[in-house]
């Protein structure tokens, strides 16, 4: 009995081990910076009396001098659709970064919570950070799918979070109901992408019978039905409106299904794993040979090039348009050479980065620092403060947000991969970008 | 004691309502088969696309659902770190297949390009569940029944988290081979080179598999520890090693089934055991637990029914998005078959000490 239980203490303990080694947790930047020095805030610092009353109907979040200015992020930080979360959290990081790692005089402290890429892994980190009181603010979620799951216990708990890559077009809708009201986004909707990626498909490649596959998750449900609403409205034909699950393997039998079409334009916004099964099997199905294979931003990243293999060249892949970003974004893709020594993993960093500077934004103008150095974040007042964002010179554009939370500037371009090697990925490449700009 | 009425009746009302829920199944799968069949939007070759694809998946549920069977019929629990021994072997006949196609070797000897990485998925295996044996289910075989469950669970996490902790959370891409790109006709039918050699590749380890139960002393260690282990103590016979040779000999099984899987679906991750174990796990159940043969029709019926279930079945009864269900069918088809025949398959009925 007794060596059981050392046995049992072991395994727990090594695994913890690997677990650790497995993720790496964010810590905030290590500050040169004295936190004496003064915070480059434009807002003026409003000095209170020494007591501060909270009147705030969602109550006030109090940092003591020496604590942190705690925010967070959270998203899917493993699995298949790691990079997406792990590439809009650098986002975060280097804009803490280019604040000097403090914010009204105190450090700032970046948490993460990994949230899966699904509703129930969205809830479950959402429930994590609504227990904590500490929190002021947070970036996130990657997936629609998070969002789903968890937005109610967020809003429910007074935050207020800013989504660098949830597209679902609901997410912003004007009727999406109250538990949405501590949500916003930087990232387009996917109203818009899905309407570029049929204009795409049918103006450009003279596609009329397209065909589209999703997993059933918020994100590839909605996008492929704004894809077909929008080829129809053009004068072409859907000839299959196909899903398959999340973690399915085997897509020949679906293929085969959607073979029987005749397709010439088969488009599935979905994530890396099924996105490479799909890709890699589509070329043995009988009727799809020659079939033009588009995907959408949930794939547009380097693995989905490891997962999917050779067939992959010649692909689309739609996602916001790089080149139609500000003079800016240039030099913070020269910050995350430096910082991560590589080119970015996804695509939402940029959004990401923005979000960030939103919020600090919205947090300086609302914080209230007493002499001592103690800062009161009124909760509602910082949400009032993030919606009322207006013409905000981000890297991904000018944003403002609307009352429904849609600060995105909307520019889609579609690209396509000219080499399948994932180490040649590189869309920001002046010389030879992989994937290449086609449309618009 | 007499039963009263009132159990009697609630007897009759459950009996009742398994013959209805039974009746409604059947009958959807007849009208849903009708209603396809009728409208005609497959060819022959579709369908027959559709088994072949079925075939060549549930050979390779078949494979790993030995090692769940065989485990089970010796030591009467479910080995269910058995899914991420499938994953070890995959990720070791990647490396292998890799080093291979680096310096060439592949495309000069395929033949032993497929082989190699498979023996070497193999040996990879068997020696990481030889050790999860050691430490983990050894300790625990006096327990009772639910603790080696439970730290089976354990097992499974620690060797997928592992494997994330070495190798990082992304997919690796198994390498192509130009010999098995394409497709060969056999007797006028396409198929596709990859699942040709799944398919064959399965069969050949099944039967060697079969051979060495039935006809070898081992084999005879091996039933004979499975009918009762004291007794087949006292005849002499090692139960340790016997036990140690079964989970070795279903992890190389499993192994070889993660090469075949990577070479048909190219990818291979750290999780990627989770839902083929599940699957096999059902396939075992399916065939009757603890019955070899039995693991290989109840590998095969589930990979078929699942390819060819959602446009036979559902796309006649108008279901739309029908490959989504297709785990829904698989387990609805689980239930059926308990239902008719709670043994399984080819399951015997369990004697009192046995189950």
């Amino acid at each position: 009995m007794k060596r059981f239980n050392v046995l049992l203490s072991l395994l727990v303990l090594a695994s913890l081990v690997l677990a650790a080694c497995g993720t790496t947790p964010t810590e905030a930047p290590a500050t040169e910076a004295p936190a004496t020095e003064a915070p480059a805030t434009e807002a003026p610092a409003t000095e209170a009396p020494a007591a501060y009353e909270c009147t705030d109907a969602l109550g006030c979040v109090k940092i003591a001098p020496g604590e942190p200015v705690h925010l967070a992020y959270w998203g899917v930080l493993s699995g298949a659709d790691g990079t997406l979360g792990e590439d809009s959290k650098r986002g975060v990081e280097i804009a803490i970064d280019d604040k000097g790692g403090t914010l009204l005089g105190h450090d700032i402290l970046l948490t993460t919570e990994d949230a899966l890429c699904t509703p129930d892994g969205g809830a479950t980190a959402a429930a994590k950070l609504a227990a904590d009181t500490s929190l002021v603010g947070l970036i996130g979620s990657a997936c629609s799918d998070e969002t789903v799951g968890g937005i109610a216990a967020i809003t429910n708990a007074g935050l207020t979070t800013i989504s660098p890559s949830n597209t679902r077009p609901a997410l912003t809708d004007p009727n999406r109901g109250p538990d949405y009201a501590g949500y916003l986004r930087t990232a387009h909707s996917d109203a818009f992408q899905g309407k570029a990626v049929a204009e795409f498909a049918y103006n450009v490649l003279g596609a009329r019978k397209a065909a589209t596959i999703h997993d059933g998750s918020a994100y590839a449900e909605a996008l492929q039905q704004v894809f077909a609403d929008n080829f129809v409205a053009l004068g072409g034909e859907i000839v299959a409106q196909e899903a398959v699950a999340k973690d399915a393997t085997d897509m020949r039998p679906v293929l085969t299904s959607i073979a029987a079409g005749a397709p010439e334009f088969l488009y599935y916004p979905v994530f890396v794993a099924a996105g490479g099964f799909i890709t890699a099997q589509v070329r043995e199905i009988a009727g799809l040979e020659n079939v033009a294979l588009a995907g959408s931003d949930g794939i547009f990243t380097p693995d989905f090039l490891a997962a999917a293999g050779p067939n992959v060249e010649g692909m689309y892949l739609s996602s916001p348009d790089f080149s139609a970003f500000p003079d800016a974004y240039k030099s913070f893709i020269e910050k995350h050479q430096a910082k991560y020594g590589e080119a970015p993993l996804s695509i939402f960093h940029a959004h990401a980065y923005d979000a960030t500077n939103i919020l600090f934004a919205a947090l300086e103008q609302v914080a209230v620092v007493e002499a001592d150095g103690t800062v009161y974040v009124p909760k509602q007042a910082l949400r009032d403060a993030i919606y009322a964002t207006k013409d905000f010179n981000g890297i991904t554009g000018t944003l403002s947000c609307s009352a429904s939370g849609d600060c995105g500037a909307p520019v889609i371009a579609v690209y396509q991969v000219v080499n399948a090697d994932p180490a040649s990925w590189n869309p920001q490449d002046a010389a030879n970008p992989n994937p290449k700009k086609v449309y618009p | 004691m007499r039963t009263t009425t009132g159990e009697r009746l609630v007897d009759l009302a459950v009996t009742v309502f398994l013959w209805g829920f039974r009746i409604l199944i059947v009958a959807m799968i007849v009208v849903g088969t009708y209603v396809t069949i009728r409208n005609g939007k497959y060819t022959g070759e579709q369908w027959t696309d559709f088994v072949v694809f079925g075939v060549a998946q549930g050979s390779i549920y078949a494979l790993i659902a030995l090692g769940y069977t065989m485990v089970y019929g010796i030591l009467r629990m479910i080995n269910f770190a058995h899914g991420d021994i499938f994953m070890t072997g995959a990720f070791g006949g990647y490396f292998a297949a890799t080093w291979l196609n680096g310096i060439g070797f592949v495309d000069a000897n395929p033949f032993f390009g497929l082989v190699i990485p498979i023996l070497f998925a193999m040996v990879v295996s068997a020696s990481i569940a030889m050790l999860v044996e050691r430490i983990a289910y050894r300790p625990l075989r006096n327990a009772p029944r639910l603790v080696p469950l439970i730290s089976a669970f354990g097992a499974s996490f620690f060797i997928e988290y592992a494997f994330r902790g070495f190798f990082g959370p992304g997919k690796y891409a198994y390498p192509t081979v130009k010999a098995l790109t394409g497709s060969w006709n056999i007797f006028g039918i396409e198929l596709l080179k990859t699942q040709v050699i799944v398919i064959i590749a399965a069969l050949i380890m099944m039967i060697a598999m079969y051979i060495v139960v039935m006809y070898t002393k081992v084999g005879k260690a091996m039933r004979a520890v499975s009918e009762n282990k004291d007794t087949a103590a006292l005849m002499g016979i090692d139960v340790n090693s016997v036990i140690v040779f079964t989970f070795a000999f279903g992890a190389a099984m499993a192994g070889a089934a993660g090469v075949l899987f990577a070479l048909v679906y190219r990818q291979v991750d750290f999780f990627m055991g989770f839902t083929p174990g599940v699957k096999a796990f059902t396939a075992a159940v399916l065939g009757g637990i603890g019955n070899i043969p039995g693991a290989m029709v109840g590998g095969l019926v589930l990979g078929v029914f699942e390819s060819v279930g959602p446009s036979l079945f559902l796309e006649g009864l108008g279901i739309p998005r029908a490959y989504q269900l297709k785990d829904a069918i698989a387990y609805t088809m689980l239930v059926m078959i308990l239902l008719f025949r709670p043994q399984g398959i080819l399951g015997e009925r369990l004697s009192k000490q046995k189950a």
